[in-house]
């Protein structure tokens, strides 16, 4: 079949590899239909991310059609059309019971790895590094699932690919940054990045009953997705000469309630020997940069909640804590427990509250894949979100969209 | 290392086992102070070996690095080979210890063994998992150093494992004490190739979380303390590897299966990398 592999920065490649086989009797195998470049898969591709190996196979937010199934797999057929989510979850350990998917004990089989940088394992993500467990990703033809009763999710017919395929990752990704929130009548939620998650984080924010949302970024297409679709306020920090009174400004001097850094780590450092081994060592050395997270915290109104979507791998230097304590904040984050979300995310599309499609700016064959990465990686042609499709047969590029202009 | 006498805590069962055994080895231990007076020689056959070839192994990786590290390497090499070509040992020497008087001890001895501590909390009835850890045909299963666990009689069976170097070990061991659903403990006996001893203790978790599974054991390397820092080297050591164990033990008895990626598709010659582990 035809894989995106990565082989080191900024270079991957549609290779022909083997087709995936059913492995362990809870297994399945996914034709896959739509699949998508998420934006941490950019982490990967500009190779921020520790224990990488070239021929890894990327991708882990992509759908489509069972075609196998393990003999322990008793609720999936073939022919079942199914989102995957990008955690890999048992079902059946302390965390999975207590819906922490992402927390899965189980399913990272590289869990000494996990637990040497982060004290315990979390769960295994698709082609995500083998961090998190150095599974095969779904920008393929074909994809393995593992415990295959409990992680793919059916969808029905009526809905398109595009509709459902954000189920996986970033709809329910950006719906508990805002659920983590707390959101009260009359909140006020400030979402810094503008990027897919950010955006799902704006139109969750509503969702949930906030009565503003303001949201900060520099990508001019990016904050008008944001503006006309999400409904949101926005800033342009570059524009600005003090984010903080800016929105001190806005709230009245109260300060937003509720801030989401949906931007995470922009850096996780080169040098993956000496990370490794400094984050071993617990000595105090900084490995991300996070500066939007800084001013989430220094803004966000005493006693309000800093929720962080966003993707961290490392130690952070001169946090504002103080401000962090003073004011009495509170931070909720974690990798999204996908499963958790889904009842009620897909209830919202039914029910047309949302079209999780209005962020995709391209569609492209999988054949594509690398001159797709890097139209996203620098933000070309108003790049916001990439479908890729195996089958596809349109011209690539920037679709029609009447409603980003 | 602390000896035997400090670790003891008589509220553990595992420790009161460890008391047992190492009671058994005081003679031992007693009719050595003569000899080790008399020789130079402090450091036994098989572990002499052990240094030669690994003190070789590891010299020569050291001068292939290159680097400020690879004299190091290459100088704890040369330091091995030494000590393998003369049977002393300074560091031993210094510590008292002598590992050439003790051969065919068959009991754990404190002073030149290995304690592994391990524990973890495995969402699943105490029944479940006691009667498949009890089966000890079972262990191999998750034990990936384990070629296979015969049963001999209710009491012994008899143990092969893979041991570092492309070497393999054998044993027989006996269970010395087990209460069902709570304890299992065992030791080898003579003639054991890794004289050890261990427990498993099966613990009702706090709030309906299942049970929390703990191991010890104490074995003596085949080539004494040297030998398990040659093991840890070369990514066989103990410790590690009865972590993976009961990670291992807890995936399988969780979900019924153990994941992996071996036999994945990927863009190279095989599924899996050094980050894997196997």
């Amino acid at each position: 079949m035809k894989a995106v592999c990565w082989y080191g920065k900024e270079d991957v490649r549609v290779e022909e590899v083997p087709d995936p086989k059913i492995i362990n009797p809870r297994d399945a195998i996914v034709k896959i239909s739509s699949t998508a470049i998420c934006g941490s898969d950019l982490h990967l591709y500009n190779h921020m991310i520790p224990t990488m190996q070239k021929g890894d196979v990327l991708g882990h937010e992509f759908m489509g059609e069972i075609v196998e199934v393990g003999p322990k797999v008793g609720n999936l057929k073939v022919g079942d059309r199914v989102i995957v989510p990008f955690p890999i979850a048992c079902g059946n350990c302390f965390f999975c019971r207590k819906e922490l998917y992402s927390c899965c004990d189980n399913s990272n089989p590289n869990s000494h790895l996990a637990d040497t940088m982060y004290g315990y394992t979390t769960a295994g993500i698709f082609g995500y590094s083998h961090l998190t467990g150095g599974y095969a990703g779904g920008q393929a033809e074909y994809a393995r699932v593992p415990y295959a009763d409990v992680n793919p999710f059916k969808v029905p017919d009526n809905l398109s690919d595009e509709q459902v395929l954000f189920l996986t990752d970033i709809f329910p990704t950006g719906y508990m940054a805002a659920e983590n929130c707390n959101i009260q009548p009359g909140d006020t939620v400030a979402v810094w990045g503008c990027g897919p998650v950010g955006q799902f984080a704006i139109k969750s924010a509503f969702l949930l009953g906030a009565e503003r949302v303001i949201a900060i970024d520099s990508v001019p297409e990016r904050l008008a997705m944001a503006r006309l679709d999400g409904r949101a306020e926005v800033i342009n920090y570059d524009e600005v000469e003090d984010l903080h009174e800016v929105l001190k400004e806005m709230t009245g001097g109260i300060g937003p309630d509720s801030c989401i850094d949906a931007v995470g780590m922009e850096s996780f450092g080169k040098n993956v020997g000496a990370i490794y081994d400094w984050v071993k060592n617990k000595t105090g050395l900084a490995t991300d940069r996070f500066h939007a997270l800084r001013q989430a915290i220094f803004s966000c109104r005493k006693g309000g909640t800093v929720s962080v979507p966003g993707v961290y791998g490392g130690l952070l230097d001169k946090v504002p804590f103080g401000a962090f304590m003073q004011k009495g904040l509170t931070m909720k984050t974690g990798q999204t427990h996908v499963h958790k979300y889904l009842p009620t995310l897909l209830n919202h599309i039914l029910n047309g509250d949302i079209d999780p499609s209005f962020v995709i700016t391209h569609r492209a064959s999988l054949d594509d894949a690398a001159e797709m990465y890097e139209t996203f990686e620098v933000k070309n042609d108003d790049c916001i979100k990439v479908v890729l499709k195996p089958d596809f047969s349109g011209g690539n590029g920037k679709m029609a969209s009447d409603h980003v202009h | 290392m602390a000896t035997a006498e400090s670790n003891l805590n008589p509220n553990e069962g595992g420790e009161r086992l460890w008391r047992q055994t190492y009671a058994g080895s005081q003679s031992g231990e007693q009719s050595e102070s003569g000899f080790r007076k008399q020789s130079q020689i402090n450091v036994g056959e098989t572990e002499r070996i052990v240094s030669g070839i690994g003190g070789g192994l590891l010299t020569a990786y050291g001068l292939t690095r290159g680097d400020l590290i690879g004299v190091g390497i290459a100088l704890l090499g040369g330091s091995l080979v030494y000590r393998s070509a003369t049977g002393h040992c300074s560091v031993y020497g210094a510590a008292g210890i002598n590992t050439a008087a003790k051969e065919n001890m068959t009991s754990v001895k404190a002073s030149s063994s290995v304690r592994v501590d391990e524990a973890l909390t495995i969402n699943a009835p105490v029944e479940e998992i006691y009667n498949f850890w009890r089966n000890f045909e079972n262990l191999p299963q998750f034990m990936y150093h384990l070629e296979s666990v015969t049963k001999l009689d209710e009491m012994r069976s008899h143990w092969k494992a893979k041991a570092p170097l492309g070497m393999t070990v054998e044993w027989d061991a006996e269970i010395i004490s087990e209460t069902p659903n709570e304890l299992i403990s065992w030791r080898s006996v003579e003639g054991a190739d890794v004289s050890n001893a261990g427990s498993v203790r099966f613990l009702p978790s706090t709030g309906g979380r299942g049970t929390v599974v703990k191991v010890e054991l104490r074995y003596e390397p085949p080539a004494g303390k040297l030998g398990a820092a040659v093991a840890w080297l070369t990514g066989e050591e103990p410790s590690v590897q009865i972590r993976d164990d009961l990670r291992r033990f807890k995936q399988l008895m969780e979900t019924g299966e153990i994941p992996t990626i071996e036999g994945q598709p990927a863009g190279r010659a095989s599924s899996t990398t050094k980050y894997d582990r196997k």
